[in-house]
């Protein structure tokens, strides 16, 4: 995994309470054999109307957010199914944080498995960081997962929690695989004294 | 040395390291792949720049999503998802150099029915697939664990698995069991008492007379349907009748490597005065052939049985049985021997082996089914092909089944063999949730020899009745 550095970004506003993992990515996109791709139709039913044609109004096809980083959005975000298709349509868009109240649960462990950063703040910071976000592209938002800030584009400055383990993965880029593969020496080590003891496996 | 569990010995002998919070990095001996859960796995790889790490341990084979109907390999006979996941298949087969059997090879069939055909599955080993009845290669004394696509990713890369050990529990059948009850009513029974999640937080070991008494077919059968009761795995020490089926397999070891992997498959077993954190003791002779009235595996009734009323039961599992039965069509009081089947399907890793196919064609031969649609799905291209040699697919066939290629079919319903909206099943697959196969389709799990019952009669069927008149 990449490794999450200082992130200074546009962040598109997405006032909705309740987005859940099917408006993220609707269950007919399912069906891919890749985890990239899916970022075309990531918030597809909001995105695009019947005959595949934009929908102007939806935030990110408005011109200054296009190239959005950071989500800044209502109570609850990602509920619903357990699958990665999620994170992985959101990654792909090319979000990297995701501000809100509250995440739903399996969702949020998603996202650090994914590269991606779900931020939990109280209202009253995600109303400001919200205002912030609709100033759109001239306005870039600062996430510092080091000091564990987010800051407005005039300087006001939030502190958030993390899991400190989480933090370090995310900050070295390391995924579970990338975790289990310091321990390459143990396996080695496993695979030779195995291969003693049943050299029929 | 204080006494080992079977489980014990097993996770011991492939612990790579452990946290101080108990979590292992576990080793894993066979990894097991198929089109549906892997592609995403193969994808992360390549983005990461990392190989397989032990490619030759590494078996894939396509199932899930394959058709089942004759000239299934021209890729314009396959619907356009199954053609992408299977193509996909293909090229990462070839690109990582694993073992791979493809929708040609006669070998092909589903991943754990394929698994111990070739000899893959050893007792002993660590096995996972990206598919939760990976749980069947327990039959051999394997440790088998099924993963989500993340996981699936993790052992490509690593070969290792970060788990933290289950509970032991002891599920014992003893005695006997009666003419006309099977491995599949053994452990449809063993659910129905347990509930679905009874094993939760624990590795089965099924042992007693009535397990010991069963071929490697049935006790496949038997720890398939061990994560329908909640449990991670279920596990069959090795005995004589392990070691006969593994002998001269394709990719067991031969020579002195057989006596070696002998002298250590003789210590897999539980150590008298060993613990368990649960025990369930079930009578052989008690048990009989059993089906599933509802939506949940744990719905299970003997064939005698009528459809329970939802009063019954208690806390949510009333509001569970009132839902089950109006979406089963099914009115308490009620027979089960009264509930007209539309279909009958013969199949799936559960149930899609040799030894079902026998049992099934016995009930079958001579007669004429009384339905409109009834298949027979061979586990893998070897079963059919053994099936052929004996004449059970002409005994099918005369009867009026279909007879198809091998694949997973209607028992998960990803390819075009699915039911329709309120058609009624009696399959020898596993599960019976909504839409499982097929949207408002409605489904019984029974054996083979109840599934080739209910299609000569049209109705769930006593399968005693037919072998009495038979004898
Ligand atoms: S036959 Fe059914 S349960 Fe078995 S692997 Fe296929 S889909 Fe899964």
């Amino acid at each position: 995994m990449e490794k999450f550095e200082k992130l200074a970004g546009i962040a598109a506003p997405m006032p909705l309470v309740n987005i859940d993992t099917d408006m993220i990515i609707p269950k007919v996109f399912l069906k891919t054999i890749k985890r990239s791709g899916l970022g075309v139709n990531l918030f597809d039913e909001m995105r695009y109307d019947r005959q595949g044609n934009e929908i102007p109004d939806f935030v990110l096809n408005q011109p200054q957010y296009r190239d959005a980083e950071i989500l800044v959005a209502g109570d609850n975000f990602g509920c619903g199914s357990s699958r990665e298709h999620a994170p992985w349509a959101l990654k792909d868009f090319g979000i990297k944080s995701v501000i809100s109240t509250s995440f739903a649960d399996i969702f949020y462990n998603n996202c650090f498995k994914n590269g991606i950063l779900p931020i939990v703040l109280p209202q009253e910071a995600v109303d400001v960081l919200m205002k912030d976000a609709e100033k759109g592209s001239n306005a870039r938002m600062i996430v510092d997962l080091e000091n564990q800030t987010v800051s407005t584009s005039e300087g006001e400055s939030f502190a958030f929690e993390i899991d400190p383990f989480k933090k370090h993965c995310l900050m070295e880029g390391l995924d579970d695989i990338g975790l289990s593969l310091e321990k390459a020496p143990a396996i080695d080590a496993f695979e030779a004294q195995a291969s003693q003891a049943r050299p029929w496996v | 040395m204080s006494p080992k569990t079977l489980y014990d010995k097993i996770w011991d002998a492939h612990v790579v390291s452990e946290d101080s919070d108990g979590t292992c990095l576990l080793y894993i001996d066979r990894h097991l792949v198929h089109e549906v859960t892997s592609p995403q796995a193969f994808e992360g790889l390549r983005m990461a720049g990392r190989k397989v790490r032990a490619p030759e341990k590494t078996i894939a084979v396509p199932d899930h999503n394959v058709p089942t109907t004759l000239g299934r390999e021209n890729p314009d006979q396959m619907p356009e998802d199954s053609r992408i996941q299977v193509a996909a298949l293909d090229t990462n087969a070839k690109e990582f150099g694993i073992h791979y059997y493809p929708v040609t090879d006669v070998r092909q069939g589903i991943v754990h029915i394929v698994g111990p055909e070739q000899g893959w599955t050893l007792p002993g080993m660590t096995v996972v697939c990206g598919d939760s009845h990976t749980a069947t290669h327990g039959a051999f004394g394997a440790l088998a664990h099924g993963i989500g696509t993340s996981e699936v990713e993790h052992v490509l890369a690593t070969q290792t698995l970060i788990q933290k050990k289950s509970k032991n529990m002891k599920v014992e059948i003893t005695g006997k069991l009666r003419p006309g009850v099977t491995a599949k009513d053994i452990t449809l029974a063993v659910i129905g008492a347990t509930g679905t999640a009874g094993g939760t937080g624990y590795v089965i070991e099924y042992c007693g007379e009535a397990i010991r008494d069963l071929s490697m077919e049935g006790r496949m059968t038997v720890c398939n349907m061990a994560i329908e009761g909640g449990a991670r795995a279920g596990l069959i020490a090795p005995d004589e009748t392990t070691y006969e089926y593994v002998k001269g397999r394709p990719h067991a070891p031969k020579g002195a490597q057989w006596e070696a992997a002998m002298d250590w498959w003789k210590t897999l077993y539980t150590d008298e005065g060993a613990h368990f954190d649960k025990v369930v003791t079930l009578k052989g002779e008690e048990i009989e052939p059993v089906v599933t009235w509802g939506t949940s595996p744990e719905d299970v009734l003997p064939i005698s049985a009528v459809v329970p009323a939802p009063e019954s039961f208690k806390g949510g599992k009333v509001e569970a049985a009132k839902r089950a039965l109006d979406y089963m069509g099914l009115t308490p009081g009620q027979k089960l021997t009264d509930i007209k089947i539309d279909t009958v399907f013969i199949g799936s890793c559960t149930n899609g082996r040799i030894e079902d196919l026998r049992a099934a064609a016995k009930i079958v031969e001579g007669k004429k089914i009384a339905i409109n649609r009834a298949m027979v799905v061979p586990g893998s291209g070897l079963v059919r092909a053994q099936a052929e040699e004996e004449g059970l697919d002409k005994i099918f066939i005369d009867a009026g089944f279909e007879w198809r290629m091998a694949g997973c079919s209607m028992c998960l319903a990803m390819n075009p063999d699915q039911l329709s909206e309120g058609e009624r099943c009696a399959s020898t697959s596993n599960r019976n949730f909504e839409g499982r196969q097929g949207y408002k389709g409605r489904t019984h799990l029974v054996s083979p020899a109840m599934a080739a019952a209910a299609a000569l009669t049209g109705h769930l069927t006593d399968v005693r009745e037919l072998m009495t008149e038979n004898a």
